[in-house]
């Protein structure tokens, strides 16, 4: 055993448990946590099988970003442990069917092929050290379409989480101090011609 | 490439490491005395009226949801700027392409008025 | 598997003693402590100046064991925990704020080749933990169970998240001219012969001012401090702290200012490069750490400059910067920075040909 075993291993153990931590914890900051450390360790491992670029963007895009939303989401809807039990029953039917449907999904995806799979000798892109550029090459020559069209979804989302969220509150009052600025005397101040009132008491 | 990642891991490690011994310090070293008044949370001098994990304005969750886009096209940036010489003009316009899908979307927030700050 | 298992008996035989490497790997943080406390001295004194005061004064020659001092109290004094708070995450927190402020000096090169990792990726290492700095502030914020503490955290949270963008495209439009990730060969690209005109922030100026500045809205600076703007929500997100957990917060953040102060002079002016190089002027010409560290202490001088100088930002003004400001102009740049280096307007480096 090498200490590069050891540490997989470590981060497997990691892994797994927090992974695991996610779906039985209570409360939902302290699994939405997991899922951080989770995302974490599973781009140490990545590392590990040298992959620099997909290890690191995992941290930025999905723990920096997508947690933090999560975060955000968990800590300010409020859900109360007890009210989350409240269904349990009523909706473990449906969660064994989807959950099942998932599995047999990922089977035939992915376990049937990785059967079937060689390991991949090592490739001679990846030997001078920068898998980035490896990336990057096939990224914007080979897969020119998918990226353009990664762009376009992008967009969508870009619009789609405006039109979804965006709520205009009435009431609210800014200060415009561009408009504040260019207002005249006679926008605001009228002197007014009247006859002089009579003393009270006193009639006219 | 993997020999440069163990500094950081040794990093990550003794970061932790010291943050831990200073907690730890200073939970030795301080006294440890709490009484009602020093435990309750700050506030404006009344006891709160209701529990501090309000719920927010929604814009937030659409700084973060914008915030989650355009970091994915930094991430998309990343590769590019490190090969687009190599494969020349054609990756120029690739990414001119990519940054005005992206800037479409931009106007349409902007102009909608999402990062008006009220 | 055999390629990893080899590149790791390589590592075995650089490293040969764990202890040693924990020994050169306290090595930069020792030092990087003592000058966060030096920093606070000098940041006390330079607004004292600016204040015309004298500022700390009294502890030690010229007030100069003052920070110490202030060290020691923390470390003395109880951590309060509030009632309802959840302890757990409660003591999370200033431990996720300061690992990555720390982590990040692994990459950051003082001389050629000279960091602790000298990684590939190191500018994306960089963002990755730059990225992480939200985690100790939403944290904190939450499990004080405070509301002080959590309108801070939100209110730092998106600001944070929202520079964080701009920053990005900078380091974007760096890589660009460089085309390549690593910090060293991002200063050689600055190389040349005309000594400061060769470095980034001449053709990168926009991204260089917009680099700085996104770096002291991230660290929750003045003008840029809403989140502890005493006169709302008091020291926000880490009001409920006191003690040693306290010093942790303070620790990171003052580390995080010296590590953008760091970053700029690399990424933008030269890093360990002299302004004079090329112009054949002997000492003066060569490169060496110590001109790093000058202009990182010029970067330094900036943050408590604006701190004296500048009145705090409104929050609708700070978003409004953030994102109708800068990141405009960082996609334009962005772009300009693309055509340059495409066209040839800009000398490039020893990077982009891997």
């Amino acid at each position: 055993m090498t200490t590069q075993l050891v540490i997989f291993y470590f981060f497997a153990t990691v892994l797994v448990a927090s992974a695991l931590a996610v779906i039985t914890l209570k409360n939902s900051v302290h699994a939405a946590l997991s899922l951080v450390l989770t995302f974490f360790t599973a781009a140490g491992i990545w590392i590990l099988a040298e992959a620099e670029f997909l290890g690191l963007a995992l941290i930025v895009v999905y723990v920096g970003a997508v947690m933090v939303l999560f975060l955000f989401v968990v800590m300010m809807l409020d859900i109360k442990p007890e009210s989350m039990r409240e269904g349990f029953i009523r909706f473990l039917p449906v969660g064994v069917i989807v959950a099942l449907v998932m599995l047999v999904e990922m089977l035939s995806l992915i376990g049937v092929k990785a059967l079937q799979a060689q390991a991949l000798p090592p490739n001679p892109a990846l030997a001078d050290g920068s898998n980035t550029a490896w990336l990057g090459k096939a990224l914007y020559t080979q897969f020119l379409l998918p990226f353009e069209i990664a762009a376009l979804i992008l967009t969508v989302a870009l619009i789609a989480a405006v039109t979804l969220t965006l709520r205009k509150r009435s009431g609210v009052r800014t200060q415009k101090p561009s408009e504040q600025v260019q207002v005249q005397r006679n926008e605001r101040l009228r002197v007014v011609k009247m006859a002089s009132e009579g003393k009270p008491g006193e009639s006219a | 490439m993997l020999a440069e990642y163990w500094p950081i891991l040794l990093f990550l490690v003794i970061a932790t490491g010291l943050g831990l011994v200073l907690l730890a310090v200073g939970t030795v070293l301080g006294p440890k005395r709490p009484d009602a008044q020093k435990r309750s949370a700050y506030e404006c001098g009344f006891e709160a009226f209701e529990d501090a994990r309000m719920k927010f304005d929604v814009r937030y969750y659409l700084i973060a949801i914008l915030f989650i886009i355009f970091d994915l096209e930094i991430a998309f940036l990343f590769p590019w700027a490190v090969v687009f010489k190599q494969i020349g003009i054609i990756a120029l316009i690739e990414m001119g392409l990519f940054l005005a899908l992206l800037v479409v979307g931009f106007v349409y927030v902007w102009k909608k008025g999402a990062l008006e700050w009220e | 598997m055999d390629s990893v298992i080899a590149l790791f008996n390589s590592f075995v035989n650089d490293w040969p003693n764990l202890s040693l490497a924990i020994g050169l790997i306290l090595l930069p943080l020792l030092p990087l402590i003592i000058s966060v406390a030096m920093y606070v001295w000098w940041e006390r004194k330079v607004i004292g100046w600016m204040h015309v005061r004298m500022g700390p004064n009294q502890v030690g020659p010229l007030g100069l064991a003052q920070a110490f001092a202030d060290v020691f109290k923390l470390l003395f004094k109880e951590i309060t925990v509030p009632e309802k708070a959840s302890t757990f995450l409660f003591y999370l927190a200033p431990l996720i704020a300061l690992v990555p402020a720390m982590a990040a000096w692994a990459v950051v090169p003082i001389g050629d080749k000279m960091a602790w990792s000298n990684a590939n990726a190191g500018l994306l290492y960089l963002l990755a933990m730059t990225s992480l700095g939200v985690y100790g502030i939403v944290l904190a914020g939450w499990a004080s169970n405070s509301k002080y503490a959590f309108l801070g955290a939100m209110r730092a949270a998106a600001q944070v998240v929202s520079y964080e963008i701009a920053m990005g495209m900078a380091i974007v439009s760096v890589l660009i001219l460089t085309g390549s990730l690593n910090l060293s060969d991002v200063v050689q690209a600055q190389a040349g012969s005309k000594g400061f005109l060769e470095w980034y922030w001449l053709p990168l100026l926009p991204m260089f001012v917009i680099y700085f500045i996104s770096g002291v809205a991230e660290t929750n600076r003045a003008p840029f401090d809403v989140t502890e703007g005493e006169s709302e929500i008091v020291a926000g997100f880490h009001v409920e702290y006191s003690g040693s957990a306290f010093a942790i917060f303070f620790l990171a953040e003052y580390a995080n200012m010296i590590l953008v102060a760091f970053l700029s002079s690399v990424l933008f002016l030269g890093g360990w490069l002299s302004p004079l190089q090329g112009w054949g002027l002997g000492i003066l010409s060569a490169p060496g750490w110590w001109w790093l560290f000058a202009k990182a202490f010029v970067m330094a001088f900036l943050f408590l400059w604006f701190r004296a100088t500048f009145p705090r930002y409104r929050y609708d003004q700070i978003m409004r910067l953030g994102w109708k400001v800068f990141i405009p102009i960082t996609i334009a740049w962005t772009f300009v920075a693309g055509c340059l280096a495409f066209f040839g307007g800009v000398t490039i480096g020893p990077g982009g040909t891997p």
